[in-house]
């Protein structure tokens, strides 16, 4: 079990090694931060000194060193575009994107499960088999393409909800949030819904492949012959048991909702991480690329690090069997 | 992007007569059987050819050229779909901001979109069996550091892989216009994709690599350049079959998805995305025709596709049938 924690978190320092690697050569290689600095016109001899001053001279091994380093600290420089600290525009807008993909979580868990038993339970009703058509649909439409038909239905058509930006926020502290009035409710609303659907879709679809399993299985036959009502062996044995890998997935697309959400932001010019991101792309801004990387690429080995170690936690089966496939890998 | 299965894997195997004629090998193979007898499949074809021909034939079958500027006219601009109060039959679906017809820029936006979408899936085709070959074939440490890329890249989603490679593409040639922006997102799109190849093909190689025939033909002396290209590379032709149909749709979408984002091929050139993301801007004063026609047409080709790809995967896997 020890070595299968230390293998994993190696793993863990490896890529975030090859990310900051990535980000780093980002840095030296595209483009040339002095000449971002000083004018045209600015002679061979001010440029060399400016080269020596900020350490450019050095060998590179040195100077991946000092940029992992200053990583380690959250300092990645300032802006090209904004000519502000890149930590300081990505920490105002943290709170948007993560407020975002929380609320989408929440969405897609909350009607993803519950629509993935009911369709399980009437596997040949009209009703579910039109949800699995429909669901078809959710996974292969664009999510830009569902944003801008939510748009022009539910903003546009119906005046419902709004269409962009957060609405009004609350300070607290460094954290500005929408989720403590109502209008910022209703501005969220609409794209938190847009994000959510690729994950209801997602997840819906397992918990059903699941549930129709378990149906199965001599459990839930036993649990029947005992005269058990549906309620007690739908819900307390066969959903029971479909949690553990439901709880895995959802845990692992968290970090899929952060990264789409670059879309959805957009979409809504909601004031996001996602929005920095492409602003940066367009630009294109090299520290704050590099930032936004590290960060997500942080992010989603957290995540992968958490699920794995948890599964292995929660299900004995899975931790030889887990540790020697790593190994295979 | 497949109009007759002739050149799946599963048929030289299945018609094992010597060939009277290549079109009626095709016809009698299984794969042919299950395709006809297939709604899905059938339909998800003619759509699929529908659209493809509208894109390849879009300068005749178009009613007028998006790009000439001498026929635009700004007298005829927001105007709505023919079939609306103020529409009219010269524009079907209505036209743009610019008097642009819609039909007209979307038949033509096709055209780039698919062009984008093959293109990308041919190069990343390319690379990535090499690859898988070369690490299956090769093992050791071409095989472990390969595997490794392939790892780090598989833990992110495919969308943001493509933006970053985008990215940087954009600040290397930062004047990039017209070839070179289509050549910047092209390589995006098969940088990213590759590794899907790569893998499945590696773990096809590994197996065949160790089974009789290869073995046999090695004794024989057959040199280890003719061994992959004759022996090891048809007989792992068919996963990579599926996956390159799949990646299609998703590579249309990946690239629709750039450039609503501002980030895909330059505006002069619009594709679907493009044409989407303009008429963003007039959903708000009700012009919903200007985006929603080109958003249609793109899941109707994403759709087909996947669907298409989804039936070939069932269709070629042995333990379905």
């Amino acid at each position: 079990m020890l070595s299968f924690i230390l293998r994993r978190l190696a793993q863990a320092v490896l890529v975030m090694l090859v990310v900051g690697m990535g980000a780093f050569s980002l840095f030296r290689y595209v483009g040339d931060p002095v000449s971002n600095m000083v004018g045209e016109d600015a002679s061979a001899v001010r440029r060399a000194q400016l080269h020596a001053e900020l350490g450019l001279d050095r060998p590179a091994p040195v100077q991946f060193a000092r940029f992992v380093g200053h990583a380690l600290t959250g300092d990645f420089g300032l802006s090209l575009r904004q000519g502000r600290e890149v930590s300081a525009l990505i920490a105002e807008r943290l709170p948007a994107t993560l407020e975002l993909a929380i609320v989408a979580a929440l969405i897609a868990t909350a009607l993803g499960i519950p629509l993935g038993v009911y369709t399980a339970l009437r596997r040949r009703h009209w009703d579910a088999k039109l949800t699995m058509a429909a669901s078809l649909l959710g996974v292969s439409l664009p999510t830009f393409l569902i944003g801008i038909v939510l748009i022009e239905v539910f903003s546009v058509l119906l005046g419902w909800f709004p269409s962009y930006g957060r609405g009004t926020t609350v300070q607290l502290g460094a954290w500005s949030t929408g989720l403590l009035t109502a209008d910022g409710w209703r501005h969220i609303a609409l794209p938190a819904f847009t994000l959510a659907v690729y994950q209801l879709t997602l997840l819906m679809r397992l918990v059903r492949a699941e549930m129709l399993e378990a149906l199965r299985s001599d459990y839930v036959k036993f649990a029947r012959a005992r005269g058990l009502p549906d309620r007690v062996v739908h819900f307390g044995h066969a959903l029971r048991n479909t949690l553990v890998p439901v709880l895995t997935i959802s845990g692992l697309q968290l970090g899929g909702l952060i990264a789409f959400s670059i879309i959805t932001e957009t979409v809504f010019s909601w004031p996001g991480m996602g929005s920095l991101f492409i602003q940066a792309v367009q630009f294109p801004d090299v520290p704050v690329m590099a930032a936004y990387l590290c960060l997500i690429a942080l992010v989603f080995v957290t995540i992968n690090l958490a699920v794995d170690l948890l599964y292995a936690v929660v299900d004995p089966r899975l931790r030889v069997h887990r540790a020697s496939e790593g190994a295979a890998r | 992007m497949k109009q007759h299965p002739a050149a799946s894997p599963a048929d030289a195997t299945v018609a094992a007569t010597p060939p009277p004629a290549r079109w009626r090998r095709v016809f009698a193979s299984d794969l042919w059987h299950d395709f006809v007898h297939s709604r899905t499949a059938v339909f998800a074809t003619v759509v699929a050819l529908l659209c493809l021909c509208g894109a390849l034939f879009a300068p005749w079958l178009a009613p007028h050229n998006p790009a000439d500027l001498a026929t635009l006219d700004l007298a005829d601009s927001h105007l709505p779909p023919a079939w609306l109060a103020d529409g009219r039959a010269t524009y079907p679906l209505g036209t743009d901001d610019q008097g642009r017809d819609i039909l007209s820029a979307l038949l033509y936006g096709a055209r780039i979109s698919l062009m984008v979408g093959l293109s990308s899936v041919v190069l990343s085709v390319l690379i990535g069996v090499s690859a898988g070959l070369l690490a299956g074939f090769a093992g050791g440490v071409v095989d472990a550091v390969l595997m490794r890329v392939c790892d780090v890249m598989l833990s992110f989603p495919p969308i943001l892989i493509a933006l970053l490679i985008d990215g940087i593409g954009r600040a290397i040639f930062p004047q990039a216009r017209d070839v070179l922006a289509f050549a910047v997102l092209i390589l995006a799109l098969t940088l990213t994709d590759w590794v899907r190849y790569a893998r499945t093909v590696r773990g096809s190689t590994l197996v065949e690599r160790d089974k009789d025939y290869v073995q046999a033909a090695r004794l024989v002396g057959v040199s280890s350049w003719r061994l992959l290209r004759r022996h090891v590379l048809p007989n792992v032709m068919g996963p990579v079959l599926v996956l390159a149909t799949i990646q299609v749709g998703q590579a249309i979408v990946a690239e629709a998805t750039l450039s609503y984002l501002g980030v895909g091929v330059p505006p002069t050139n619009p594709s679907l995305g493009t044409l989407i993301r303009i008429g963003n801007d007039f959903l708000y004063a009700g012009e919903w025709w200007i985006t929603l026609f080109p958003g249609a047409a793109l899941v109707l080709i994403a759709m087909s596709v996947n669907l298409l790809g989804d039936w070939l995967r069932d269709a070629l896997n042995p333990r379905l049938r």
